[in-house]
């Protein structure tokens, strides 16, 4: 056993020696690659407060729902909290990269495939990162279903072009600044035709906000409005729905165990301390949410910094300066969230693999016009997916929870179909659990909301099925007693 | 190849051990296994994915089921649950 300690705690400095080495190799080979290393530190760092906090979000609407536990969905609302109020900071002093997207019905469907797909899987998009670093092998299956799936569906044409509405045709041809050899799938027309068409909500933005004096539009509209006052509805109704009848419970058990010593059993400040409760019942989970909201925030500020140093908006401009002029769309971008966001880099990863296979993965909008398709070492946000799981596994080698476990059986198919549903509906929802929901309730845009409730919903469907599976089997295994 | 085992071990002990599961499997059954249980049963639960652990134990502290021992032994962790 101190044998085995030892051994991971080393296993983790090497892998802390391997991170540090990229990052110096890559700040020797040119100074704009610094840009690329922030990338890597803020995964590195998400990673780590991930698996401290057993941080994911397939955990917090499947949990509540499975075992009525609701530590990671008030983990995730702290977060919000948390976030929402440094990015109306970063936005009143225009240090924001944060930029809202376009809603509607396709959201929550999105959502809804996407979170019958994470439970399923046995995490989301992030999640999945850092259950690799912890040496899950039915994660990398989902990752590969995220990245593939993906990949597939934005560049799937053929028989799926019928699917097209005629209305979606006609919107995309009046696009002409876009080439058409480059609207070739049916997600082409969908973003070409359907969503390029569509506006936007930020709050601060609106006609409600926007005649705020000084910065309170952000704070007001973007934080208060539309996270922290839904956010602290949510603890109130997860309080009610899963803690204040038990919590009422142990305080009238506690009262009948000590006649002397009574404790009040209602009143307002009865539920208070249920909810504090609550909130610290699992106070690593509650902590790192608190960490996550700043570092998030934080990841913002740099990536602007470095923005305003570099004087570019993307990191495609740069890469065009180095001569990797191929790595980017046609209009000179690569997908550079400047942000926390995972799903579109494991898109361009299984994109780069197809390629490399002999597919035609350029001449479509979301690799080919938008997001580009970088070297897999040239690309700035898969560098922050990798951080992630390399943060996560050292910090599991350290705690000595690192254990390799290859997928099985049923495991092996959960992980594929559950990685190719949030591959799937991330595309529509244009982003995952952290782009399409987290930023955006975040950031102002109650888009990120109808996400999320599609999300909850097909979580919920997903536990549904998951029940009657496990309850299936545990039959099977009773039947013997 | 990893397979669920739930299986009877005395007249109030049981066993569930869910090693090579990720999540919510261990969870799930965990969850399952005491619900077949009579109150002052105990259940001895071996898995080996880490993430399942924290939202076990406040399943087990908000049902009032009591964990009475918390043990690692190689890669693998075992909880000692009585039901309450």
């Amino acid at each position: 056993m101190e044998d085995q300690i030892k051994k991971n705690t080393s296993r983790a400095y090497i892998v802390i020696g391997v991170m540090l080495l990229i990052s110096i190799l890559y700040a020797s080979a040119s100074a704009n690659y610094m840009y690329l290393n922030v990338y890597i530190w803020f995964g590195l760092a998400y990673g780590m407060m991930l698996q401290y906090g057993r941080f994911c979000f397939a955990s917090a609407s499947r949990d509540l729902f499975a075992a009525g536990v609701p530590r990671m969905a008030v983990g995730i609302l702290i977060a919000l909290i948390f976030f929402s109020f440094i990015q109306a900071i970063l936005a009143a002093t225009n240090m924001s990269t944060f930029h809202p997207a376009p809603a509607g019905i396709h959201t929550v469907i999105a959502g809804i495939i996407f979170g019958v797909g994470m439970v399923l899987a046995g995490g989301c998009a992030s999640g999945s990162l850092y259950k690799i670093g912890e040496g899950n092998g039915t994660s990398v299956l989902s990752i590969m279903g995220i990245s593939f799936g993906q990949a597939i569906f934005v560049t799937a044409g053929g028989p799926f072009l019928k699917l097209v509405p005629e209305s979606w045709v006609q919107s995309s041809m009046t696009k002409t600044w876009l080439p058409r050899e480059n609207v070739t799938s049916w997600f082409d027309y969908y973003l070409t035709g359907f969503i390029f068409d569509r506006g936007t909500i930020q709050l601060s933005h609106t006609k409600l906000f926007s005649g705020l004096p000084g910065a309170w539009k952000y704070f007001i509209g973007d934080a208060l409005i539309n996270a922290i006052i839904p956010a602290c509805i949510l603890i109130v109704v997860i309080y009610s729905a899963y803690m204040k009848k038990g919590f009422l419970k142990k305080r009238a058990r506690h009262n009948k165990k000590n006649p002397d010593n009574q404790i009040p059993v209602s009143g307002l400040g009865v539920h208070m301390t249920g909810i504090k409760d609550m909130i610290l019942a699992s106070k690593r989970t509650t902590m790192m949410g608190v960490l996550i909201g700043i570092t998030a925030g934080l990841h913002i500020f740099v990536m602007k910094g470095m923005q305003l140093k570099y004087n570019v908006t993307n990191f495609g401009q740069l890469l065009t300066q180095m001569g990797h002029g191929s790595d980017t769309g046609i209009f000179g971008n690569v997908f550079d969230p400047g942000y926390w966001y995972i799903t579109t880099q494991e898109a361009q990863f299984a994109g780069w693999i197809m390629e490399k296979i002999g597919m035609d993965m350029r001449h479509n909008v979301f690799f080919g016009v938008v997001n580009g398709l970088p070297e897999l070492w040239r690309n700035p946000a898969l560098w922050m997916s990798i951080g992630i799981i390399f943060g996560a596994m050292i910090l599991s080698l350290i705690a000595n929870e690192f254990k390799f476990k290859a997928p099985h059986g049923e495991l092996i198919v959960w992980g594929l179909l559950g990685g190719t549903l949030m591959g799937f509906g991330s595309r529509p929802g244009l982003g995952c659990n952290i782009g399409a929901f987290f930023i955006r309730s975040a950031g102002g845009d109650p888009g990120g909301w109808l996400f999320g409730l599609g999300m909850v919903t097909g979580a919920f469907f997903g536990v549904k099925f998951f029940n009657w599976w496990t309850e299936r089997k545990m039959a099977k295994e009773m039947a013997d007693f | 190849m990893a397979e669920m085992k739930f299986n009877k071990t005395g007249d109030d002990t049981f066993e569930l051990d869910v090693c090579g599961f990720v999540c919510p499997h261990p969870q799930l059954y965990c969850k399952k296994s005491l619900e077949k249980m009579e109150e002052g049963d105990t259940l001895k639960l071996v898995f080996d994915n880490a993430s399942s652990g924290e939202t076990i134990i406040q399943m087990c502290e908000q049902a009032g089921h009591e964990i009475l021992e918390q043990n690692k032994e190689g890669g693998k962790i075992i909880y000692l649950i009585e039901k309450g």
